[in-house]
C-alpha cells in the first residue's frame, strides 16, 4: 500500500468522525426553536411534545411580569401575537430583561400549560446596538 | 465637518473604483501607465477615508448631535476615553473603519513589498481598491452614511451602551477588525498571483506574512473579546459559542491551517490549490463574519438591529466567492505539486492530519452556527444547537488536533525511520504518561480532563526537547553557554522556534479550558451579616459575606454596590465588590437597562466570581451568584504565550533568507545528531 493510500483511509477516518460528531451533537443537542403559535399547533397534533427541550422565542407581554427577588422566582408571559405562555423562570434574569423585550425561553412545556424554563436570554430593543465584531 | 465627510467619502467610492478599474485591466493588458494609476488611487482613497475618520471624530468630540451618528453613540457626560471609540459602536461608524484601515493596510502592503514583487502590485491595488470602495459604497448607497444629519437638534446623545463602556472593548473590536481586514491583504495577493500566473514559490513569502499579522490581530482580538465577555457580560464564563464569536474562530481556524501547510508548500512544492484555497476561503469567512453580524440573520447578543446593510454583504458574499473561485478554477493547471507524499510517518502527512482537523472544527462550527437557517430551510422547522453541540463535536477534535501538535515536530520531512521516531518520542511520550498517571493517583477521573492535561503534558516535553537538543547542538558547535545558545537559537530561528511558543501558549489554553470542567456555582440571597459557603474543586471552602450596600452616583450612573467578604477555610481573603449600574443622561434620567459589574478575585488556581443580581425591594438584601472558575487566569496567561509566539515569528529581518537558514539550522542539527 502507498502512502497516499494510506493517508486516504486516515483522511476518510478524520471526516467521517467529524461527520459521525456532528451527526450525533445534532441528534442529541438539538432544540427546537419554535414560535408560541407553533408550539401551540405542534402540541395539538403531536402530545407527546410535553416535557421536550425547547426554545420557543417570543416577547414578553407587558406588564405580566412578576419577580420574587427572595425566591428567585420570575414569572411571566410570552406571546408571538396569536398564542400566549406563562413561563415559570428560577434563577438570575439577564440585565437586560424587562416587561417589553423579545426573549428566548429554553425550557420545557408541561401538561398544565406553563413554560418551566432553564435559561432565558433577552435580546436587546432598538437602542441596544452591541459594538460590531466583524 | 460632516459635508468635508461626506465629499471624503464620495472621493474615496470614486478613486476606489478607479482604482480597481485600473489595477486589474492594466495588470492584464501590460500597460504601466494604469498600474502606477492604480497604486496612487489606493494611496489617494486612504487619505480621503482619513480626513472621513478625522471629521467623524470631529463631530464625536464636538458633541454635535445634530448628526446621527454622533446622537446614537454618544452623550455629553460620556467619558472621552470612551468618545473616540464610538467610532467604531455603530454599524456606519464601523464600516468607515473597515473602510479606512483596509486602506491603510493595502498602501503599507503597496509601499513595503520588496522590488522583485512589484508584479504583483498593481492586481494587489486593484483588489484593495475593489474591496474597500465595497465598504465605501455600503455606507454611500445601503443608508449607512455616518455623516448623516438629523432634521432637528437633540438636546444630547443616547449614550454609549454600559456593556461597551469597558477598557476590554476599546481594544477588543479593532484588534479583531485589524485581523479581519488584513486578511484581505494576503487575498489579495493571492489573486494577484492567480491573475498574473506567477504561481512559483515566490508569492508565498509575501503571502505568508501577512497571514500570519493577520492571524496574529485575530488571536489577540478574539482573546480580548473573551476577557471582556468574563469581566462585563457576569455569566460567568469567556466563550458561548455565540455565532459572532464562531464567526470570529471560522478564518482564525483555517489561517491556522494556512500557515502550517504553506510550509509543505515551501519545502516540497506540494498543496499548491489546496493553500491558495485557504487564502481564499478565509478572506470569505471574514466577510461571511462580517455579513452574520450585519443582517440579523442569526440572534446573537452582537447583532445589529435588523437592516438592509446585510444584503449588501450577502450579495457581495456571492458576487467575491464565484469570480475568486472562478479565477482559481482557470489557473488549476499550473498549480500541480512538484513532489507526492512519501511516507504516512513524515511532518508532510502530520501536516495534512492537523489541516483536515482544523478545516473539520471549522466546518462543524459553521454548521452549527447556521444550522437554524439550514434546518428551517430543508426541514421546515427551526432547530438550534448550542454550547453541547459545539463541545461534544471539538472537544474529541481539538484532542486530536492537541496530540498532533506534539507529534507533528518530532517527524522528519518525507519520511521516519524508526530508530529516529524512538529516538525523538522517547522522552516527550514519557512525560505524557507521567502526567497521565500523577494525575490519576491525585483522584482525577474526567477522560477528556486527563487527555487534555496528559497530552499538554507530552507536547510540552516535546518543546523542551526540541530547545534542549538545539541550545546543545549550538554550544557543542560554537562553544556558547547554554543561556546564549539558547537565546541565539531562539533568534537564528524565529519561525521554528517561535512557533514552538505559540505551541506552548496553546496547551496552556487547553489546560486552562480544561478547568472550567470543574466550576461550581451558588446563587444566594442574603441579608447582611449573613453569608454561604461553596466547596472549590480543590477541596477548599469558601466563605462569602455579605457585608452591606452602599448607593451613590458617579459621573453618568447611578451605583448599586454591594461588598462581599470572601474567606477559604475560615481565613480571610479579601473584599469583593461587585455593581449594579444604572446609566443617565445628562438630565439624570435612566438610559439603558441596568447593568452588572462583577467582582472578580484572581488566583492562579481559581477565579472567583461574583455578580450582583439584584436587591430586595430597596432593603439591604441582595440576590449573589457566586462562582469559582478554576485556572481562568490561565487563559489569559495562554493567549499572551501564542501573541509572544506569533511576534517573535513575524519580527522582521526574516523573510526569504529565514526560510533558507530554517532549512540549514535543520541540516546541521540532523549531523550534529548522527
Amino acid at each position: 500500500m502507498n502512502a497516499g493510500t494510506k493517508f486516504a483511509i486516515g483522511a476518510v477516518l478524520i471526516v467521517g468522525s467529524v461527520g459521525y460528531l456532528m451527526a450525533s451533537g445534532v441528534k442529541e443537542t438539538g432544540q427546537y426553536f419554535l414560535t408560541p403559535t407553533e408550539l401551540t399547533q405542534r402540541i395539538a397534533v403531536d402530545p407527546s411534545f410535553y416535557n421536550v427541550g425547547m426554545k420557543v422565542g417570543a416577547r414578553v407581554v407587558p406588564g405580566t411580569v412578576s419577580k420574587d427577588v427572595a425566591t428567585q422566582t420570575l414569572r411571566f408571559q410570552v406571546t408571538d401575537g396569536s398564542a400566549r405562555y406563562p413561563v415559570v423562570f428560577h434563577g438570575l434574569p439577564p440585565d437586560t430583561f424587562n416587561d417589553s423585550v423579545e426573549v428566548v425561553v429554553e425550557g420545557r412545556l408541561q401538561q398544565d400549560g406553563v413554560i418551566y424554563a432553564t435559561n432565558v436570554l433577552a435580546k436587546c430593543g432598538s437602542r441596544y446596538e452591541a459594538v460590531p465584531k466583524a | 465637518m460632516t459635508v468635508l465627510g461626506s465629499v471624503a467619502l464620495w472621493v474615496a467610492f470614486l478613486v476606489g473604483v478607479w482604482g480597481a478599474l485600473a489595477g486589474i485591466v492594466g495588470g492584464l493588458k501590460d500597460r504601466p501607465d494604469l498600474q502606477r494609476s492604480a497604486q496612487h488611487a489606493v494611496y489617494a482613497m486612504c487619505v480621503a477615508l482619513i480626513v472621513a475618520v478625522v471629521s467623524l471624530e470631529v463631530a464625536l468630540f464636538r458633541h454635535d448631535f445634530n448628526v446621527e451618528y454622533v446622537a446614537a453613540y454618544t452623550s455629553r457626560n460620556l467619558p472621552i476615553f470612551y468618545t473616540w471609540s464610538a467610532l467604531y459602536a455603530g454599524q456606519k461608524g464601523s464600516l468607515l473603519f473597515w473602510a479606512t484601515v483596509l486602506s491603510l493596510f493595502g498602501s503599507l502592503a503597496l509601499l513595503l513589498t520588496p522590488r522583485h514583487h512589484r508584479v504583483f502590485l498593481p492586481y494587489v491595488a486593484g483588489v484593495v481598491a475593489l474591496v474597500a470602495s465595497f465598504f465605501v459604497s455600503v455606507m454611500l448607497f445601503g443608508q449607512a452614511n455616518p455623516f448623516q444629519r438629523l432634521p432637528y437638534t437633540p438636546v444630547d446623545g443616547n449614550g454609549l451602551n454600559p456593556q461597551l463602556q469597558n477598557p476590554g472593548m476599546v481594544f477588543h473590536p479593532p484588534m479583531l477588525y485589524l485581523g479581519y481586514i488584513s486578511i484581505t491583504i494576503p487575498f489579495a495577493f493571492a489573486m494577484a498571483a492567480l491573475l498574473s500566473k506567477k504561481l512559483d514559490a515566490d508569492w508565498l513569502v509575501a503571502i505568508r506574512k501577512w497571514t500570519l499579522l493577520s492571524w496574529l490581530f485575530l488571536s489577540i482580538g478574539i482573546c480580548l473579546g473573551m476577557w471582556w465577555a468574563y469581566v462585563e457580560l457576569g455569566w460567568g464564563g469567556y466563550w458561548a459559542w455565540d455565532p459572532v464569536e464562531n464567526a470570529s474562530l471560522l478564518p482564525w481556524l483555517t489561517m491556522t491551517a494556512f500557515l502550517h501547510s504553506v510550509m509543505i508548500q515551501e519545502k516540497r512544492g506540494m498543496l499548491k490549490k489546496w493553500n491558495l484555497a485557504l487564502i481564499i476561503g478565509s478572506w470569505l469567512l471574514s466577510i461571511f463574519g462580517t455579513f452574520i453580524t450585519r443582517s440579523g440573520v442569526i440572534s446573537s447578543v452582537h447583532s445589529f438591529t435588523q437592516s438592509n446593510v446585510g444584503y449588501f454583504f450577502l450579495a457581495f458574499l456571492i458576487v467575491a466567492g464565484t469570480t475568486s473561485f472562478a479565477v482559481y478554477a482557470t489557473r488549476l493547471p499550473l498549480l500541480e505539486a512538484d513532489a507526492r507524499l512519501e511516507s504516512m510517518v513524515s511532518r508532510e502527512a502530520s501536516f495534512l492530519f492537523n489541516n483536515l482537523l482544523l478545516i473539520g472544527i471549522a466546518f462543524s462550527v459553521l454548521w452549527g452556527t447556521l444550522f437554524p437557517i439550514l434546518s428551517e430551510l430543508f426541514q421546515g422547522t427551526k432547530v438550534t444547537v448550542g454550547p453541547p453541540f459545539f463541545n461534544q463535536v471539538n472537544i474529541p477534535l481539538g484532542l486530536a488536533l492537541l496530540a498532533l501538535t506534539g507529534i507533528g515536530p518530532l517527524i522528519a520531512w518525507r519520511r521516519s525511520s524508526l530508530p529516529n521516531l524512538r529516538r525523538q518520542f522517547a522522552v516527550p511520550a514519557t512525560a505524557g504518561v507521567f502526567t497521565l498517571l500523577v494525575l490519576l493517583v491525585a483522584g482525577m477521573r474526567d477522560f477528556y480532563v486527563l487527555m487534555a492535561i496528559g497530552l499538554g503534558g507530552f507536547v510540552t516535553a516535546t518543546v523542551v526537547q526540541e530547545f534542549a537538543r538545539g541550545a546543545r547542538a549550538r554550544h557543542r558547535q560554537y562553544g556558547e553557554a547554554y543561556a546564549v545558545a539558547l537565546g541565539r537559537l531562539l533568534a537564528r530561528n524565529r519561525r521554528r522556534y517561535g512557533g514552538y511558543i505559540v505551541h506552548t501558549g496553546i496547551v496552556i489554553l487547553f489546560v486552562a479550558f480544561s478547568g472550567m470542567a470543574f466550576k461550581t456555582e451558588t446563587e444566594a440571597t442574603l441579608r447582611p451579616g449573613e453569608s454561604v459557603s461553596l466547596t472549590s474543586p480543590y477541596g477548599d471552602t469558601y466563605r462569602f459575606t455579605h457585608l452591606g450596600i452602599s448607593q451613590y452616583d458617579a459621573l453618568n450612573r447611578q451605583v448599586t454596590a454591594a461588598t462581599v467578604e470572601v474567606a477559604r477555610n475560615g481565613k480571610n481573603i479579601g473584599i469583593l465588590t461587585t455593581e449594579k449600574r444604572q446609566h443617565v443622561d445628562g438630565l439624570g434620567r435612566p438610559t439603558f437597562q441596568p447593568s452588572t459589574e462583577v467582582g472578580i478575585m484572581s488566583t492562579l488556581r481559581l477565579d472567583v466570581y461574583t455578580v450582583l443580581a439584584g436587591v430586595v425591594n430597596g432593603t439591604e438584601q441582595a440576590v449573589f451568584r457566586f462562582t469559582l472558575n478554576p485556572l481562568v487566569w490561565w487563559v489569559w496567561y495562554g493567549g499572551m504565550v501564542v501573541a509572544l509566539g506569533g511576534l517573535i515569528v513575524m519580527w522582521p529581518g526574516g523573510g526569504a533568507p529565514a526560510v533558507k537558514r530554517t532549512q540549514a539550522g535543520y541540516a546541521v542539527r540532523l549531523v550534529a545528531e548522527q
